[in-house]
């Protein structure tokens, strides 16, 4: 933010507040020798800047170049826009990384509290597990969940009795997306739960409120920002799953899958449109719950 | 009353051991002692934050070993101080009275009268982050007072704050405790607010209550030379008791003899303590009341503001006023006299 204001002022050569080394201090690049100077000082950050910049320009290059293209192209991505079957895949990764990112938050914040707040035997075993998403490859994680999953599977037979199917269904999309995407929620949580004190939890038991009252008036809205970056990092890992979704569900086909059959089956300019709205809508959201999580800052 | 029986907690690589101790209802006792001594942790196992390995806590007759804190009605202030940082002042001090859902207008009314009292009216829209370390202190002590709880534990509360802060807080606790029955254990590793403080004073060191007792008896009768050393008695001679005349004994520290009261028999070994300011210092042996009388040296003179450290060559160390000294004209390597009386001569067994 910081370089960026700075960098905003060089460009534009106007005048207003930069933070920089913590300090305010007010810029009138009046004249060309007048940036270079400050530029001159701030070579470290600089330096940085642009080393970062190499990550940034990768990912904007990359996804910019798919834009620029299909710009020579407007109406195929109308077309894509109306087309259901496109708009019915998206649909399905969005609500399925939804309800997806809820289950890891039902079950993520606990266990993040746990690990956050107790030592215990096997703490790190259990830490390690939660991580092994992370590690393995997606298609290896596919095959896993296939295994139990499945109609014979040791979770798939119970659910199979009451109804519930996963093989080629949504749950097993909800699956898949969960399995790939826990991890994210777990640790950033965790994470977030140390930063509270225990000591204003052990405050606030002393003023009559009980464990569970604590959590809910003190550490819970502490670690908020953490969490909510945790359910993001989840819901967008969701949306991106491929792999282990393609195994085991590849009906309903949610966007990935069909952006790869529209990818085999017919090249690039068929895929191109879909996978354009399917980036363009979950930015959009991202960048919503973005600005409502900074919005929440105090 | 508050009664801990044979209290032992282990804490990672900490043991707090075998603690015993009664502290009277409406007294405001002080646990003195050492960085990681286990005094934060006592205090904690008296609010209840943690559970006892053995023994008991009992307050005011009921055994509240395995009580909840929220249960136990006790108020704690931790160092630095533990406001809730997504709270504003007044929300910081109604807190208690939310918990258990009073009134908002009632918990408004009290939480003003409260802020108040302490003087900090003009923070109550203000977050902890904004806050001052006194302006903290004082926010923390209102939020702990609102529920009116019979005991006030107090966790290092002044160490944080600058010397004006520290003596106007010192004596707005003294004020609260003065007007209620309330009973306050405030734990400190500094001696001398500990002194100002405290009604008793109980020392703590590597998990262990080494001795209670009033201000005078701590520091002018420390149990052992542990004791000593920490609440400041800087003179600690070794010997033994060679003789007994006229019911002074008579303790033979290898380069002389001093007086003092002592019950232990002859042949005893013993530490001899003398606090720095019970000594005298004369550049002439004096005709007084006092016992003991050493010929010595002046090794250094080391001006500390309104007193003045003077260390002997006979590894003495007195205190005297700015005044005295000058009055004395003492100057480094001249010959001196230091005189101190039996009872200023506290002596234990080594």
């Amino acid at each position: 933010m910081i370089l960026h204001r700075y960098l905003e002022t060089v460009l534009s050569g106007k005048s207003l507040y930069c933070i920089a080394h913590n300090e305010r201090f007010r810029m009138y690049p009046k004249t060309i020798k007048n940036v270079m100077k400050k530029l001159k000082k701030d070579r470290f950050l600089l330096l940085f800047f642009f080393l970062g910049f190499f990550l940034v320009a990768f990912v904007f290059v990359t996804l910019g170049d798919m834009f620029y293209r299909q710009i020579g192209d407007m109406q195929a991505l109308i077309n894509a826009a109306k087309d259901s079957t496109i708009l019915t895949a998206i649909w399905i990764s969005i609500s399925a990384a939804s309800v997806s990112a809820l289950i890891a938050f039902i079950f993520g914040v606990p266990l993040a509290y746990i690990l956050s707040r107790k030592d215990f035997a096997f703490k790190s075993v259990i830490e390690g597990i939660i991580d092994i998403p992370i590690m393995i490859p997606h298609v290896v994680a596919g095959i896993a969940l296939y295994g139990i999953f499945m109609r014979s599977g040791i979770i798939g037979a119970p659910f199979g009795k009451i109804g519930i199917v996963f093989v080629d269904a949504f749950p097993g999309i909800v699956a898949a997306m969960l399995f790939m995407s826990l991890p994210y929620l777990v640790d950033t949580a965790r994470e977030g739960f140390k930063t509270v004190d225990p000591r204003l939890e052990n405050v606030s038991r002393s003023l009559g409120a009980s464990q569970w009252t604590t959590f809910r008036r003190i550490t819970f809205p502490l670690a908020l920002p953490s969490i909510f970056n945790g359910c993001i990092l989840c819901w967008a890992r969701g949306v991106s799953e491929f792999s282990a979704v393609l195994i085991i569900a590849y009906f309903p086909k949610s966007a990935p899958v069909l952006i790869y059959d529209l990818f085999t089956m017919y090249g690039l300019t068929s895929s191109r449109p879909a996978s354009i709205l399917l980036v363009s809508i979950c930015l959009v959201i991202f960048i919503i719950l973005r600005a409502s999580k900074h919005g929440e800052k105090r | 009353m508050i009664t801990i029986k044979n209290l032992q907690r282990k804490w990672k690589e900490f043991n707090l051991k075998d603690i015993n101790l009664t502290i009277e209802k409406g007294e405001y006792f002080v646990i003195l002692g050492p960085t990681a001594a286990g005094k934060t942790l006592l205090l904690e196992l008296i609010a209840g934050f943690y559970v006892p390995d053995a023994g008991e806590i009992w307050i005011h007759g009921d055994n509240v070993t395995t009580v909840t804190p929220e249960d136990r009605e006790v108020g704690f202030v931790y160092q630095d101080y533990a406001l809730f940082p997504h709270f504003t002042v007044e929300e910081n001090i109604g807190y208690g009275l939310k918990i258990k859902k009073i009134p908002k207008d009632k918990i408004n009314k009290e939480s003003q009268a409260m802020m108040d009292l302490l003087g900090i009216t003009y923070l109550k829209n203000r977050y902890p982050a904004t806050l001052s370390g006194g302006e903290k202190q004082k926010t923390a002590i209102g939020r702990a007072l609102m529920l009116n709880p019979q005991i006030l534990l107090l966790d290092e509360p002044l160490s944080a704050l600058d010397a004006r802060t520290k003596a106007g807080l010192q004596d707005e606790l003294k004020k609260i405790h003065n007007e209620s029955d309330i009973t306050i254990i405030h734990v400190t590793h500094d001696q001398t607010e500990a002194m100002i403080m405290a009604d008793r004073i109980g020392i703590m060191m590597k998990g262990e209550i080494v001795q209670t007792g009033t201000t005078l008896e701590i520091f002018n009768t420390p149990k052992n030379r542990m004791v000593a050393d920490f609440v400041g008695t800087e003179n600690v001679l070794e010997g033994h008791i060679s003789k007994k005349i006229d019911g002074l004994a008579i303790v033979d520290i290898g380069s002389s003899e001093i007086f003092a009261i002592s019950d232990l028999e002859i042949g005893s070994k013993v530490h001899a303590f003398i606090r720095p300011e019970d000594i005298i210092i004369s550049k002439e042996l004096q005709e007084t009341s006092a016992r003991n009388n050493l010929e010595t040296k002046i090794k250094k003179i080391i001006h500390l503001g309104a007193v003045v450290r003077i260390e002997l060559d006979n590894e003495l160390v007195a205190f005297t006023t700015k005044q005295s000294a000058e009055e004395l004209e003492l100057n480094i390597d001249e010959h001196t006299y230091v005189s101190f009386k039996t009872t200023a001569v506290h002596i234990v067994r080594r």
